[in-house]
């Protein structure tokens, strides 16, 4: 019996959408506000939706305590009231929440203590989300 | 295909606890849940069904139909019941969210697909804000 457990976290966050592959003015043209030199930041949150069988033992797809502590460990410690900007996962890449989205789904594959990771959703406002499904 | 989805809430009461296991691995496990006195929640239920749009109504699904169909079928046995001790399906199952999705599932879906029109397309069920569980019927 296949089901899915979701669950939301929150990361408050900074970043500035800036790349060096671009001169100042397509910068500023491409990523608008969110180009200001200085960053600005999020509270984003971060839906995790893990699928698998239900245990027949216990009524769950994945042990909650445990995957808050995944999350935790390889999540939430690493990005919750950090720069985005000077992680190394975005080193060569923009933070944009399309690639935090991807960022997030590919650390907590290798983390998740049970189950398969179905989707990441983020969050960055109330009017703005991001999904990914597949490793990238 | 258009996906339509209603919500409803119902609050309820429950525990963990799996009568094979000796108290101490179902305090370990379950944590706080294994109270035997139980605690209870405000959870919200969100039945997505799916289908076209009737070429005269606009309609996928009359709504006041499908939360008629909701109330008969899912919160006149779980709302302000304790899921445990009223509700037969929880007699050897535990009431987890997962559970509680596949149960509304199993109660919803013969009176939504035996109707002609939408098929139930998916349920989730949250527990608090933070917590929910889904079903999408057998693959």
């Amino acid at each position: 019996m296949k089901a899915y457990f979701g669950r939301r976290y929150l990361v408050s966050a900074s970043h500035r959408l800036h790349t060096s592959a671009l001169t100042a003015e397509e910068n500023r043209a491409a990523y608008g506000k969110c180009n200001n030199a200085y960053g600005h930041g999020h509270n984003y949150l971060v839906e995790v939706l893990v699928g698998g069988a239900v245990d027949p033992a216990t009524g769950m797809v994945v042990d909650l305590v445990a995957l808050d502590k995944a999350v935790d460990e390889c999540v939430l410690n690493r990005f919750d009231h950090a720069n985005l900007n000077l992680d190394p996962v975005f080193a060569d890449r923009v933070p944009t929440t399309e690639n935090f989205c991807q960022a997030i789904f590919n650390l907590l594959c290798d983390a998740l203590p049970g189950g398969e990771l179905e989707h990441v959703r983020v969050e960055e406002t109330e009017n703005n989300f991001f999904e990914c499904s597949a490793r990238g | 295909m258009i996906f339509l989805t209603r919500r409803a809430t119902f609050s309820a009461s429950h525990y963990y606890w799996n009568e094979a296991w000796p108290a101490e691995k179902n305090k370990q496990l379950f944590g706080r849940c294994a109270n035997r006195n139980g605690h209870g929640h405000n959870y919200t239920l969100e039945v997505t069904v799916a289908g076209e749009p009737d070429p005269v109504t606009g309609f996928v699904v009359d709504l006041k139909w499908l939360k008629d169909v909701m109330e008969r079928e899912v919160l006149s046995a779980y709302d302000h019941k304790h899921l445990n001790l009223e509700t037969p399906e929880f007699n050897n199952a535990i009431p987890t969210t997962e559970n509680i999705a596949i149960a509304a599932w199993n109660r919803l879906e013969p009176a939504i697909n035996s109707a002609g029109g939408a098929k139930l397309s998916r349920i989730r069920v949250y527990e608090t804000p933070e917590i929910f569980a889904e079903y999408r019927g057998e693959a």
